[in-house]
C-alpha cells in the first residue's frame, strides 16, 4: 500500500516535471535551442502565484491563470530580446546566451527581492482521502488533474488549430514553412508563449506542493525537466509527458528506498544512460546524419 | 628557429614576472590580499586554459569542468590531509586522478555532439559533486578542512607548465588534428584522423590541468565543500573561455585576469557581480559572438610575430 502512495507522489512530482519539459521540448523542436532560461520562467511563475495569493488574496485558480499569463508574456519577451537575433548564430553562441539569460534572471530577482525563501500560502484546503488504505492528498489529485487538462489542451492546440499546424510546419522545416506563407516569427513567439505558460503553471504547482520557493529554485527542476525531455525524445510532445512522469516516479522510488541524497544523481544517471544508449529518446526516431 | 626564439622570450618574460612578484611579496609591498588575488588569478588562468583546450581547440562543448576541478581538489586534499604526503605530490595526484576521471567521462560522452555533449558533461559534473557530497570520508556536505599550502611559487610553476604544455600541444601534430576536429569533424574523419582518439586526448589533458588547478584551489581556501563545485563554477570557467574568444589562448588568459579582478573587487556585492557577469555574457554573445579576441592570439598584434604565427598555423 505504501508503494502505491509513493507511486502517486511520484506521478504528482512527475506531472510538474512534465509541464516544464513540454516547454523545453517545444522550443527545442522549433528552433533547436536548449532554452536554459526556461527554469527561470518556472521560478517567475511560482513567484507571481505567490504574490497573487499572499499579496492580493486571489484564489488558487485566478492565481494560476495570472501566473500563466505573466509567464507567457515573459517567455515571448525573452525570445524577442535575446534569441531572435541568434537564430542564425552558432549553436554554442545560442546555448551560452541561454545560460547567461538564466543567470541574469536569477540574480535580478535576488537583487530586487533578496535571496530569502518564501513560504507558500495554503491556497488549497488539503484533505486526505483514504482509498483502500492508500492515503491520497487532495492536492496531488488536483495537481495531477489540472496537469492532465493542460496537456490535453496542448495536444488540442498543436493538432487541431491553425497555429498548431504552423508550429508543426515550422519545426519540420523552417524555410519551407516560410515559403508557404507561414509567419515564422509569430509562430515561434506563440511556441514560447505556450511553453512558458505551462512552466508558469508548473511553478504554482511546485509552490503549493513543496510550500517553499526561492529565486534559485528553477535550476534543479529546470535541469531535470530537460532530462525528462531528452528521456522522452526531445522535440516530441508526448515524449516530454512520459519522460516527466517516469523521472518523477524514479526519483520518488530512489527517495523511498532511503537514498534521498542520491535523488538528484538518479536523474543525471538516467540522462547519461539514455544519451549513451538511445540518444533520440524513448519516442524518438533515429535521424541519419547528412554530410 | 623563430619559434624557438619565441619560446626563450616567453621563458625570460615569465621568469621576470615571477621574480618581480616574488620580490614584491617578500618585501611586503604586496600584502596578503593582493598576493591572494594573484594566486586566485593564476588558478583561474589554469582553469580557463585547460577548458580552452577542450572547447576552443577541439570544439567539444563541455560545461562540466568544475567536476574535474572537484576531483583534483578532493584527491589532493586527501593526499595532504589524510595521507600526509608532500604538497607537490598531492597536486600531481589530483591532476592524474582528474585525468582518469576525464577519460571515464570522455570515452562514453564524446560520442555525443553539440548540445547533447554539453548536457552530458553537465550531468557528469553534477554526479561527481553528489558523489563527494555522500562520501563521509571527505566530510560530506560539511566539507573538508585543508591547510593553506598554496603560494605564489607553486601557482606560478603550475601556471607556467600548463601554458607551455597546452601551447606546444596546440602547435603540434596532435593539436592540428584537434583543430581539424573543431573545424569539421566529418571532414577530419574522412582525412584519416582518428577523431574519437583526439577528442578523448584533449578532454583528458584538459581534465588533468583542471585537477592541478583543483589542488591549488583546495589548498588556498582552508575548506572545500561540494557546493563550491556546482555548475555556477563550471559557468564561471566557461565565461572566461567564451569571453576571451573561442580558440584563443591569450584571450582566455586575458579574460580570466580581467574577470577575476572584477569579481574580487565586487566580492562584497555578489548579486551585482553575477548580474554584471551574465549581462556581459549575453551582450558579448549578441554583438560579438566570436569573443574579445576571436581565434587570434595576442602575439598576432605585434607585426614581427606574424611569421612565427604562420609557422604555428593557428588560424
Amino acid at each position: 500500500m505504501e508503494w502505491i502512495q509513493q507511486l502517486i507522489n511520484g506521478i504528482s512530482l512527475g506531472s510538474i516535471y512534465a509541464l516544464i519539459a513540454l516547454g523545453y521540448t517545444m522550443v527545442y523542436g522549433i528552433i533547436k535551442l536548449i532554452n536554459f532560461a526556461h527554469g527561470e520562467v518556472f521560478m517567475i511563475g511560482a513567484f507571481v502565484g505567490f504574490y497573487a495569493i499572499a499579496g492580493w488574496g486571489l484564489g488558487f485558480f485566478p492565481a494560476l491563470i495570472l501566473a500563466m499569463a505573466v509567464c507567457a508574456v515573459f517567455g515571448v519577451l525573452i525570445e524577442r530580446i535575446a534569441y531572435r537575433r541568434l537564430r542564425n548564430a552558432s549553436r554554442i553562441a545560442a546555448l551560452i546566451t541561454a545560460i547567461g539569460l538564466s543567470l541574469l534572471i536569477q540574480y535580478v530577482v535576488i537583487y530586487v527581492r533578496g535571496a530569502q525563501p518564501e513560504a507558500y500560502p495554503d491556497a488549497l484546503s488539503n484533505k486526505t482521502f483514504d482509498i483502500f488504505g492508500v492515503q491520497i492528498s487532495s492536492q496531488s489529485i488536483l495537481i495531477l488533474s489540472v496537469s492532465i487538462v493542460l496537456m490535453i489542451l496542448l495536444q488540442f492546440i498543436v493538432h487541431r488549430t491553425k497555429i498548431g499546424k504552423a508550429m508543426r510546419a515550422v519545426s519540420h522545416d523552417m524555410d519551407a514553412a516560410r515559403l508557404m506563407g507561414i509567419n515564422v516569427n509569430t509562430t515561434i513567439s506563440a511556441t514560447f508563449a505556450i511553453g512558458s505558460a505551462l512552466a508558469g503553471a508548473a511553478g504554482v504547482f511546485f509552490g503549493v506542493y513543496y510550500t517553499k520557493i526561492e529565486p534559485l529554485m528553477g535550476i534543479i527542476p529546470g535541469l531535470k525537466a530537460f532530462v525528462a525531455a531528452v528521456l522522452g525524445g526531445i522535440g516530441i510532445i508526448p515524449g516530454a509527458m512520459v519522460g516527466g512522469l517516469v523521472l518523477g516516479v524514479v526519483e520518488t522510488i530512489v527517495s523511498a528506498l532511503g537514498y534521498s541524497l542520491w535523488r538528484d544523481a538518479a536523474a543525471f544517471i538516467i540522462l547519461i544512460l539514455i544519451l549513451l544508449f538511445r540518444p533520440s529518446g524513448i519516442f524518438g526516431k533515429n535521424a541519419r546524419e547528412k554530410v | 628557429m623563430k619559434k624557438v626564439k619565441g619560446f626563450w622570450v616567453f621563458l625570460i618574460l615569465s621568469i621576470v614576472l615571477y621574480g618581480t612578484v616574488q620580490l614584491l611579496i617578500n618585501a611586503g609591498i604586496l600584502n596578503q590580499f593582493y598576493s591572494n588575488t594573484l594566486i586566485f588569478i593564476g588558478i583561474n588562468i589554469i582553469l580557463a586554459v585547460s577548458l580552452h583546450l577542450v572547447i576552443g581547440i577541439t570544439g567539444q562543448f563541455s560545461i562540466g569542468h568544475a567536476g574535474f576541478l572537484a576531483v583534483g581538489a578532493y584527491i589532493s586534499a586527501i593526499f595532504t590531509m589524510k595521507l600526509q604526503l608532500p604538497f607537490p605530490i598531492a597536486i600531481l595526484a589530483g591532476g592524474i586522478i582528474a585525468a582518469l576521471a576525464g577519460l571515464i567521462v570522455g570515452i562514453p560522452s564524446l560520442r555525443l555532439k553539440g548540445d547533447y555533449l554539453a548536457i552530458a558533461t553537465l550531468g557528469f559534473a553534477e554526479i561527481i559533486r553528489i558523489v563527494f557530497l555522500n562520501i563521509d570520508y571527505v566530510g560530506g556536505a560539511a566539507g573538508m578542512q585543508v591547510s593553506h599550502l598554496t603560494n605564489w611559487t607553486y601557482t606560478f610553476i603550475c601556471l607556467f607548465i600548463t601554458i607551455v604544455v597546452i601551447m606546444n600541444f596546440t602547435n603540434s601534430r596532435h593539436g592540428r588534428a584537434c583543430i581539424s576536429v573543431r573545424e569539421n569533424e566529418i571532414a577530419a574523419d574522412a582525412m584519416g584522423i582518428n577523431t574519437v582518439y583526439y577528442k578523448v586526448i584533449a578532454f583528458a589533458l584538459g581534465s588533468f590541468f583542471a585537477g592541478i588547478a583543483g589542488g591549488l584551489y583546495a589548498h588556498n581556501f582552508y575548506i572545500i565543500q561540494p557546493t563550491n563545485f556546482g555548475f555556477l563554477k563550471s559557468f564561471d570557467i566557461l565565461i572566461y573561455v567564451v569571453l576571451g574568444g573561442l580558440g584563443s589562448l591569450s584571450g582566455a588568459v586575458i579574460s580570466a585576469i580581467l574577470l577575476t579582478l572584477v569579481s574580487t573587487f565586487l566580492q562584497d556585492y555578489p548579486e551585482t557581480r553575477m548580474i554584471i557577469y551574465s549581462l556581459v555574457l549575453v551582450i558579448v554573445m549578441l554583438y560579438r559572438p566570436q569573443g574579445l579576441m576571436g581565434t587570434r592570439e595576442i602575439t598576432d598584434i605585434f607585426g614581427k610575430w606574424k611569421s612565427v604565427k604562420s609557422v604555428k598555423g593557428g588560424n
